[in-house]
């Protein structure tokens, strides 16, 4: 993967034009996610619910292109999931991130989001990547704010 | 003509021997590129003079100092003091008692914070600093406070960057204890008027604390002449390895410092009853500090006096000039401190590129900046922005380093486009 690869295409224009970017009121769950060495910071808002399904999940916030195609593509790939299969695709996501899974040879539920699958090799980049996965799962964790450092 | 040709014409620098002195510059970076080092002020390379003088040390001195009798232990003792003296000597210091050797600034300012603040500062004494400290000269003193009770000032600074000198004068006042300010900001580039601000901190008898980390590579540095009580710097900012620095302080203000430390080396006798301490310097450096370090720190200072600090400022000044000049056409950068006293620094940002995406798309043309907030919060939170890219040259770099840097900043806006 050349650092071109990390900046595919898909990447550039969802940071461009980041899909579900806005803020929902009263939201069912909610957290703010940092990540200090950044200064990347953004908020998930979700509605999820009585059977546990994501109705409507959106973002706000500030920060590398990384991070806000990151958090864009969660949005549009989790929303209508129920909370179990998101916190699934958090788990696979979490462990190709870290280079923990290869999503060429190990099982995942992952679909277009491998496009971050080389980011292991960029260490210093890693948490930009994770950072709106981790809020959403605080989110769901009832943590109000989250911190990657 | 080739680029070493023509950096000839403006500087008095021989740069193929200097680069050839430093076996980094001859490495691939990522993608095989060539590396394009512009990441100084985190830290400078190291000239092979240094990695010897380190080298030979643990492969035929190798012993401890100061308490051996054995030729080894001797040899590493002469070697260590030494370099004391050579530290003392690039500083001007009076005297070798005055140079404490630390692990670096960070550890020098808490040195301070922690023995002489704890003696000097109580409830409502004055502490200023400014807007633009490198948190090592930040949380010391809020540590301080906490214990303490003192009052923490902030000197702020224009929109170029520049402390705001009336506004300094204003804070500094008869409760003043302390004034810790940087020499030269890592973030910016701005050179402070040091003379001016000691002249306004003796006025009413405060102290002054110069962090000069960004400092001492680029400039003469003469601390008697300065009348500052105390400068800190590292000796890996210096060419030299991470992990020695030194903390300079005037002889009556250290002798009146409690050890902040306690251990081997810092003692005269040690019963369970009582222990007398050490005199100066020792009595500051519990523990088997680094002998290597301090060692290669006395190589670097060596190396670079014979370069001389005239030829070094000279291609400083060129590199940004050059460079301010070419990214200054860029459409959308906006370069974050333009101070009118400024040392090789550029940092920026670009309209639509984030300073991290940038730092990652320059790393895959081999350009190695910093990009991130610089450990330099408030002065980004003082800017509205996160983070900058920040390319920092130092004098073995060349106009085609820079000429690498610029052609990369326009091919990142592109992937942007």
């Amino acid at each position: 993967m050349s650092t071109q690869d990390l900046y595919q295409q898909v990447i550039i224009e969802h940071h461009k034009k980041p899909r579900n970017f806005r803020k929902i009121d009263s939201p069912t769950h909610q957290a703010e996610g940092f990540n200090p060495l950044c200064g990347d910071h953004l908020w998930v808002y979700m509605n999820v619910n009585a059977a546990g399904a994501i109705d409507d999940i959106s973002f706000e916030g500030d920060g590398c292109a990384i991070s806000k195609a990151s958090a864009s593509m969660m949005t549009q790939n989790v929303k209508g999931k129920t909370v179990d299969e998101a916190k699934a695709i958090f788990h696979d996501f979490h462990r190709m991130v870290l280079g923990q899974l290869n999503p060429e040879k190990d099982v995942h539920v992952l679909g277009r989001l491998t496009i971050f699958s080389g980011i292991w090799k960029y260490p210093a980049r890693v948490k930009c990547a994770a950072l709106a996965w981790h809020t959403m799962n605080g989110a769901l964790s009832n943590e109000a704010t989250i911190s990657t450092e | 003509m080739n680029r070493v040709a023509e950096n000839l014409l403006h500087t008095k620098l021989d740069h193929a021997a200097i680069r050839s002195d430093f076996p980094i510059l001859a490495r691939q970076a990522r993608h095989g590129k060539n590396l394009i080092y512009l990441d100084n002020a985190a830290t400078t390379l190291k000239p092979r003079q240094v990695l010897d003088a380190v080298y030979d040390h643990y492969a035929y001195g190798a012993s401890n100092i100061h308490r051996g009798v054995h030729y080894l232990s001797e040899e590493a003792t002469r070697l260590y003091e030494g370099a004391r003296e050579t530290v003392r000597d690039f500083i001007n210091a009076r005297e070798t008692k005055e140079i404490i050797f630390t692990s670096g600034t960070t550890f020098a300012i808490n040195l301070v914070a922690k023995s002489w603040g704890r003696k000097n500062i109580s409830a409502g004494d004055e502490i200023v600093i400014t807007h633009m400290e490198h948190h090592a000269n930040i949380v010391p003193w809020q540590m301080l406070r906490e214990e303490t009770g003192c009052i923490l000032n902030i000197a702020p600074i224009n929109d170029r960057g520049e402390l705001d000198m009336a506004a300094l004068e204003s804070l500094i006042t008869p409760r003043t204890k302390l004034v810790s300010v940087v020499y030269t900001s890592n973030s910016l580039g701005t050179i402070n008027p040091v003379r001016d601000i000691i002249r306004l901190a003796k006025k009413h008898g405060s102290a002054v604390l110069l962090d000069a980390a960004q400092t001492v590579a680029h400039t003469k540095v003469d601390v008697q002449n300065l009348d500052c009580d105390f400068l800190v710097f590292s000796g890996h900012k210096l060419f030299a390895t991470s992990g020695v620095g030194v903390l300079y302080g005037k002889r009556a203000i250290l002798e009146g410092m409690p050890p902040f430390m306690g251990g081997g080396d810092m003692i005269k006798s040690v019963t369970f009853e009582k222990t007398t301490y050490a005199d100066l310097p020792a009595r500051l450096e519990a523990g088997t500090p680094a002998i290597g370090g301090a060692i290669g720190l006395a190589a670097a200072i060596g190396y670079v006096r014979n370069i001389g600090f005239d030829s070094i400022a000279a291609q400083e000044k060129d590199l940004l000039t050059y460079a301010t000049g070419l990214v200054s056409d860029i459409p959308g950068l906006r370069i974050i401190g333009t101070a009118a006293e400024k040392a090789a620094i550029l940092s920026f940002i670009v309209d639509g590129v984030h300073p991290h995406d940038m730092g990652s798309l320059l790393d895959a043309e081999g350009v190695a900046v910093r990009a991130g907030h610089h450990c330099t919060q408030p002065l980004m939170t003082r800017f509205k922005i996160p983070a900058t890219t920040r390319a920092s040259f130092s004098f073995y770099n060349t106009r085609a380093d820079v000429d690498a840097l610029v052609a990369a900043i326009k091919k990142a806006i592109e992937v942007f486009a």
